[in-house]
């Protein structure tokens, strides 16, 4: 595994909250089509981890690259990072198509291309015909697979999930992670995916890598 | 949680009993009036009025002035609301409370300030209005807007940002429609207090900026044209009932069920960009010139004589008029507040208190109750000083003359408040917590005494705060109820500003630095009994 290579380079990423040293040195690269699930107890900066990559927080220090393009100072929406969040977080003022489209609409889309490509998305996520409900009727799993293809919907280079399956029950995580899993490499999109779950992360990745053997410049191909 | 609906057992006295004494003096001292106003306001001789053209720029000019002050309110504030919630700066807590003084200062107060600030030419102007406008509602844009700002979860606006949209489409795609709710509330409390302004208009204002409540008044006490006034009550009255109608409507249709954060201080952002820089100066410097400098220039001008400094308006407090028949001297006022005051914290306490009862323990009618004594607050002062006037200065009840006029009047308006402080703590004590002392051999008042009344006492006392510093400030209803020798101060400081000659001049501006000091001690102590909380409101 080459720098050249890989699509995403993280190296030397530290961040510190308030005193406390959160990241130290943390180093991770991804290769293009590459499935790599995160695993760490939870409060061990995994979802900083995350923040960071798609340009929500700063670092004290360290680099990120996408191929040869230095990401560090790109603002979160020029990275083209797709990022799910725990909760679905769903725009509590549009609807399910408006969610999805969200994102077709900020790239320009007209508004009529992008109800179809909603449907088409939709369908990806096995929820069809759904685009005129209301976020708020949907139940944990609809809402967390709508927010799944809303943030698929702008075609992200790579997709970052933190935990998207965290406040779900057990037998739908695992139906979910399997989805997940096809999906990703259905579209052939990188992704990296945050949990602190052993099974779902032998479920979902390629690659499964601890956050602890990451830091102090360990896992940094520099 | 939401305890349980209390059952017989838990309920102290029956609802019906604890609302007969709100309710009725409700219907004797608001519900009458407001009858006697529109009975009197919608007879022939009184509709005459409605036909001169002045009337109509009257109105026009009222509705004009609210709206522009109400968009300039918002355009001040929102920065405001956005920087004092969401950036981390050292003084922030410090800057949230002084943002909020300019709103419990009496707006006589707010006039006086502008007096000694702007420029002579500025006063009877109609931008001198705007700008005082702004400077007493800035604090309902920043706590209303701002505490939803607050609670805003940031990470909508991240998931935003993930998804390619620019800073600005977040800002007008996510934040604006997520914020949208609590802007329209602002909104319309900066319209209503605007629309019914009358101190403040009656100070800053001149012949070409006449208000419909400063024109009631003028008719009132200067004209004598008691039909006519009624005649504009009337429409007062039914312009307020639209306002109100039309912002509840928007706010039901614009609700949003959105995800709010716990913690809002969690995610403060410092300021390192120089965009974020330039807009946290700026609202520093709105802070310290639109809100510190008039209250600034107040004090000063009442120490400014012939061009150096004394304290000859101060000494003169105590003897203007002095040997005359005429007026009290100036100082005497403070008395007359106070006691005033301390009336209308008992009267309002007792019946505020009673109805908040009532609303919470009612199976039914709840609602009605909590809007019919709300009421008083949703009208114009003015209103409901007119309305007193009118109604009782004849048989069967004439208190002409009478002092109680006036607390009456100021309970009125201080009841609502009342009951928004008392009733959230009334709900929240534990129905079962009375079941308890019931079980233990308590009847149902010894249970309610020994369970409820320690837990509301601290609420109670807020209440009685606020009533108190309600009544020192209020003129709108004041200036029609209160007696010509017993002025309350800020009467007395309008009095003053209306002689001609240096000495009143001054004595007005050290009377209104007093006034200010009192309000701001009793708004502060009120706060610090609220344990540091800024609540709802």
């Amino acid at each position: 595994m080459t720098a050249a290579a890989a699509a995403l380079t993280v190296s030397d990423v530290t961040v510190y909250y308030g005193t406390r040293l959160l990241l130290d040195r943390v180093g991770l690269a991804v290769q293009p089509d590459e499935v790599v699930c995160l695993l760490g107890p939870s409060g061990s900066g995994k979802s900083t981890l995350l923040q960071v990559i798609a340009g929500l927080q700063v670092p004290a220090s360290g680099w990120i690259r996408w191929y040869d393009e230095d990401m560090t100072a790109v603002p979160t929406h020029r990275r083209g990072f797709g990022l799910v969040f725990q909760d679905p977080l769903l725009f509590p003022h549009l609807d399910v198509g408006g969610n999805v489209a969200y994102g077709l609409r900020a790239a320009g889309m007209p508004r009529a291309e992008a109800a179809g490509r909603v449907e088409d998305l939709l369908a990806l996520v096995d929820l069809p015909g759904c685009a005129r409900r209301r976020a708020a009727t949907l139940s944990g799993g609809e809402a967390q697979r709508v927010a799944l293809a809303r943030a698929l919907a702008p075609h992200p280079r790579l997709l970052l999930l933190d935990e998207p399956f965290g406040a779900l029950d057990r037998e739908l995580r695992d139906r979910l992670a399997v989805d997940v899993r096809a999906l990703l490499h259905r579209l052939g999109t990188p992704a990296i995916h945050v949990t602190h779950d052993i099974v779902e992360a032998q479920l979902v990745g390629d690659r499964v890598v601890r956050l602890s053997d990451l830091t102090g410049g360990g896992g940094a191909p520099v | 949680m939401r305890p349980e609906t209390p059952t017989a057992v838990s309920r102290p006295l029956p609802a019906w009993l604890l609302a007969i004494v709100p309710l009725a003096f409700l219907a004797l001292f608001f519900g009458w009036p407001v009858v006697r106003i529109i009975a009197r306001g919608l007879s022939s001789e009184s509709l005459q009025v409605l036909s001169r053209p002045e009337t109509w720029r009257v109105i026009g000019f009222t509705f004009g002035q609210a709206v522009l002050s109400t968009v300039l309110t918002l355009l001040v504030g929102l920065p405001g609301a956005y920087v004092l919630n969401r950036y981390a700066f050292p003084g922030r807590r410090l800057l949230l409370a002084v943002a909020t003084v300019p709103f419990v200062l009496p707006t006589v107060v707010v006039g006086l300030a502008f007096r000694a600030l702007l420029p002579a030419a500025w006063v009877g102007t109609l931008g001198a209005i705007l700008v005082a406008h702004v400077f007493f509602n800035y604090a309902v844009v920043v706590r209303v807007v701002g505490s939803l700002w607050a609670h805003l979860d940031p990470r909508y606006e991240q998931a935003a940002r993930t998804l390619g949209a620019s800073p600005w489409r977040v800002l007008r795609t996510v934040t604006w429609p997520l914020l949208r709710p609590a802007v329209l509330a602002a909104a319309a409390l900066v319209f209503l207090f605007t629309f019914t302004s009358f101190g403040v208009v009656l100070v800053l204002g001149g012949p070409t900026t006449v208000t419909l409540e400063v024109e009631i008044y003028q008719r009132t006490a200067q004209l004598l044209d008691l039909a006519g006034a009624s005649a504009l009550a009337v429409l007062q009255i039914a312009g307020l009932g639209l306002v109100l109608l039309v912002s509840a409507s928007l706010q039901s249709r614009l609700a949003v069920g959105q995800k709010l954060r716990a913690d809002p201080t969690e995610t403060l952002v410092r300021p390192r960009r120089p965009g974020q820089r330039l807009l946290l100066v700026g609202v520093l410097a709105t802070i310290l010139v639109l809100l510190v400098a008039p209250m600034a220039a107040l004090v000063l001008r009442s120490v400014r004589v012939d061009g150096g400094w004394g304290l000859d308006w101060w000494r003169a407090l105590d003897s203007i008029d002095a040997g005359t028949t005429r007026y009290a001297p100036p100082l005497a006022s403070l008395r007359v507040s106070l006691t005033y005051a301390v009336v209308t914290a008992v009267l309002a306490v007792l019946i505020g208190g009673l109805a908040a009862m009532a609303v919470a323990y009612a199976r039914r009618g709840a609602r009605l109750l909590d809007t019919a004594v709300t009421l008083p607050l949703g009208t114009s002062a003015v209103t409901v000083g007119f309305g007193l006037l009118i109604t009782f200065a004849q048989a069967p009840l004439d208190l002409r003359g009478s002092w109680i006029m006036v607390p009456l009047g100021h309970t009125l308006i201080a009841v609502p408040l009342v009951l928004r402080t008392v009733l959230p703590v009334l709900r929240s004590v534990d129905p079962r917590l009375r079941q308890v002392a019931g079980s233990l051999g308590a009847g149902p008042l010894r249970a309610w005494s020994t369970v409820d009344l320690p837990l509301l006492s601290r609420a109670l006392g807020i209440a009685a705060g606020f009533a108190f510093a309600v009544s020192l400030g209020e003129f709108g209803a004041t200036a029609f109820l209160a007696r010509s020798d017993a002025p309350t101060l800020p009467v007395q400081i309008v009095r003053l500003l209306g002689r001609p000659g240096d000495q009143p001049y001054g004595a007005a501006m050290a009377l209104a630095t007093v006034l200010m000091v009192v309000t701001a001690v009793v708004m502060l102590s009120t706060e610090r009994l609220r344990g540091g909380h800024a609540g709802q409101m």
